[in-house]
């Protein structure tokens, strides 16, 4: 039978994946045809989503991208052959987009079925956790330090210190809790593992669970992510089913017990220690730090708090080696990243690539552009707690310490492209009234500094007392980002110095004036 | 029966299904709200029993939360997104268009029930901004003429 793909995945969903799935299939009834329909992840090439592949004799071809009124012509060409069409694409992974990636962390992603255990196996899933099973636990922690793996939430803390930390501290109840309150603007890359390759997921937080001495793990899931609930609950039942969760991992004698937590639409969950409250089934008030939650951490027990691509990265440290992964990247950001390109952008989508790539290469050679053919103004990268970038810093190349030496960040890799129409005085406004909004109101520079930066950031704009203002709204920044308990007051600074910094015009500000 | 009569077993077996659970409250609002639509202030009293806390610690995480609602919604939840990625995609003049065809203002529903208008800040669909979502559906690059369309096809379903 003929296997066909279309996505699973939110994006494709978006743009009508399903309307294209139930067409397809009627067209190919009502022709007496048999095909088999798999709903894969997505490639990342969103601008030709929805996407169809067709399994051929020479390797799958893709067409794209599909509307329901392109079915019929589709199939009347040949479509179920590879024959050729308007929108005929041929191995989607010969694209340029595609080939020159090195994609570790979402090998699977877009060529399996994401629900299906036995599509996982057969594309080498499960093997990390199979040699885990093998080895001491201070071995599985040295692989993953050896990895130079941190984490991609966004604050780039070694992975295998903070393992170690957990596997040293005593107690007999530890936990394994995944971060995937992906809440930043532009960022998708979670979103896309958890539709895409559950299971990958899965198998990271269970070796985590070995490594450490856990038996419990929690995803803590952001509730505007309906498809990513549905396919991480269908991937970890068949889990318990076929024995790779429960009391007996494979035979091991080892346990891990897995759930789902969806959380309420709080952007500060995303904060460890709020994250850590809200799974209690408190308010997601931050806590203060000390202690780590490596030392107390959910219910008061160390604790692991990993972002869901770090923990998605672990399965393939623990196949191919900690090594193996270090040989990717540049400097102290070693592996990959997932890169998110979105906003005002041609080729949205996401891509994997070792760290290194400039910037420019990612916005022009990537992304083509601006959706708008407009030129790119300012980026904003990390999301939006991530510093506003004018062109002159298309250069940076990517990597954890060449972005916080020029007072930006990495974050969790979205990418968000303004082109020349964007008010940059708006989005630095719109910075504080967000924190505003998302503030867990615990300390005072965060709760009120935020209400009182968008007050400012008015009157700067309106004109009164403009020179006093700007001191003032710096003085403010300076207040915030050294007296707030966590990055959401303590970060809110940096897109609304960058704005002040580069595009001072926008707040009416005429530099050459102001420096005569 | 009619208000909390209605729905008092439901809530009972929401909450002796999640007896065991630990840090079960967030799940427990979830269940009510997934299976009426918001969590009746009836119900905080009732949730504060058997959890053993005070109806204000209740009361202060169901606030909290942005998508906990306390008021009934309409019977279609439109979610506009409001993030950058939207902004860079002319998301503030999608949200003015949105207000003004449905002639609603944010956390407000249309007068004839069928669609509730909330903020929502990143649907994860910002390669194709801007976004909203219907119910549990995600619609991408969502222009005016789109908004029409969608808006129109859930009115047609209801119809």
């Amino acid at each position: 039978m003929i296997r066909v793909f279309i996505s699973r995945d939110s994006t494709a969903l978006s743009l009508g994946a399903n309307l294209v799935a139930d067409n397809l299939q009627k067209v190919v009834a009502d022709k007496g045809l048999d095909i088999e329909l798999v709903r894969n992840g997505s490639r990342g090439l969103f601008w030709l989503e929805p996407l169809i592949e067709v399994e051929t004799a020479s390797g799958r071809v893709a067409y794209g991208p599909v509307q329901t009124s392109d079915i019929r012509s589709l199939i009347d060409n040949g479509m179920l052959q590879g024959k050729d069409h308007p929108l005929y694409l041929g191995d989607i992974e010969a694209l340029p987009y595609f080939k020159d990636q090195h994609r570790l962390t979402f090998a699977r992603v877009g060529k399996t079925n994401p629900v299906s255990l036995d599509d996982y196996v057969a594309h080498d899933g499960y093997i990390g956790l199979n040699n885990a099973l093998s080895l001491t636990p201070e071995d599985i922690v040295k692989q993953v330090t050896d990895s130079g793996l941190r984490g991609r939430g966004g604050a780039a803390f070694p992975t295998g210190i903070k393992w170690n930390t957990v596997l040293n501290a005593p107690g007999e109840q530890k936990y394994i809790v995944c971060n995937a309150d992906e809440g930043d603007s532009g960022t998708f890359s979670d979103r896309m593992i958890m539709e895409g390759d559950p299971f990958v997921l899965i198998e990271g937080m269970t070796i985590a669970g070995l490594a450490v001495g856990a038996t419990r793990g929690y995803i803590y899931l952001r509730i505007e992510y309906p498809h990513a609930y549905v396919a991480l609950n269908e991937a970890i039942q068949s889990a318990y089913e076929r024995g790779y969760l429960g009391d007996d991992i494979l035979g091991s004698g080892k346990v891990f017990h897995l759930e789902v937590r969806r959380g309420a639409g709080a952007y500060i969950c995303g904060e460890e220690t709020s994250l850590l409250e809200s799974l209690e089934g408190k308010r997601g008030l931050v806590r203060f730090k000390p202690p780590l939650p490596a030392i107390i951490g959910l219910f008061g027990k160390p604790t692991v708090v990993n972002n869901v691509i770090s923990l998605a990265s672990v399965p393939i440290i623990l196949d191919k080696g900690g090594d193996y992964y270090r040989d990717y990247g540049i400097g102290r950001s070693r592996g990959t990243l997932p890169i998110q390109l979105a906003g005002n952008i041609k080729y949205g989508g996401l891509f994997e690539v070792a760290f290194g790539m400039t910037l420019r290469e990612i916005l022009y050679d990537y992304g083509g552009g601006s959706a708008s053919g407009r030129p790119i103004r300012a980026v904003q990268v990390g999301g939006p707690l991530g510093a506003y970038m004018p062109e002159s810093q298309f250069d940076t190349p990517l990597d954890y310490e060449s972005f916080s030496a020029i007072d930006a960040v990495l974050g969790h890799g979205g990418i968000v492209v303004h082109d020349d129409s964007v008010d940059m005085a708006e989005m630095a406004r719109y910075a504080m009234e967000f924190c505003v909004e998302e503030s867990c109101g615990k300390c005072t520079p965060c709760r009120i500094g935020s209400v009182r930066g968008v007050e400012v950031i008015d009157r700067i704009v309106k004109g009164i007392q403009k020179d006093k203002n700007t001191t003032l709204l710096r003085d403010l920044c300076d207040t915030m980002i050294a007296g707030s308990l966590c990055a959401m007051g303590g970060m809110t600074p940096y897109p609304v110095l960058s704005a002040l910094n580069y595009f001072p015009e926008d707040f009416g500000i005429n530099v050459d004036a102001d420096a005569a | 029966m009619h208000g909390y009569d209605s729905y008092k077993q439901e809530i009972d077996d929401i909450l002796k299904s999640h007896e065991s659970m630990p840090g079960n409250l967030l799940p427990i609002l979830h269940a009510i709200q997934d299976s009426l639509g918001y969590i009746p202030g009836e119900s905080v009293p009732v949730i504060a029993l058997a959890l053993n806390q005070s109806n204000a610690e209740i009361h202060g995480v169901i606030s909290f939360y942005h998508y906990f609602r306390q008021t009934p919604p309409g019977k279609n939840t439109i979610r506009l997104c409001r993030a950058e990625s939207c902004q860079a995609m002319n998301g503030k003049a999608l949200e003015k268009y949105a207000q003004k065809q449905l002639e609603i203002d944010w956390h407000e529903t249309t007068s004839d029930g069928q669609f509730s208008l909330e903020p929502f800040y990143c649907l994860g669909n910002c390669a194709c901004s801007p976004a909203l979502s219907v119910n549990n559906e995600v619609y991408g690059r969502v222009t005016p003429q789109r908004f029409d369309e969608v808006i129109a096809s859930y009115r047609e379903a209801a119809e």
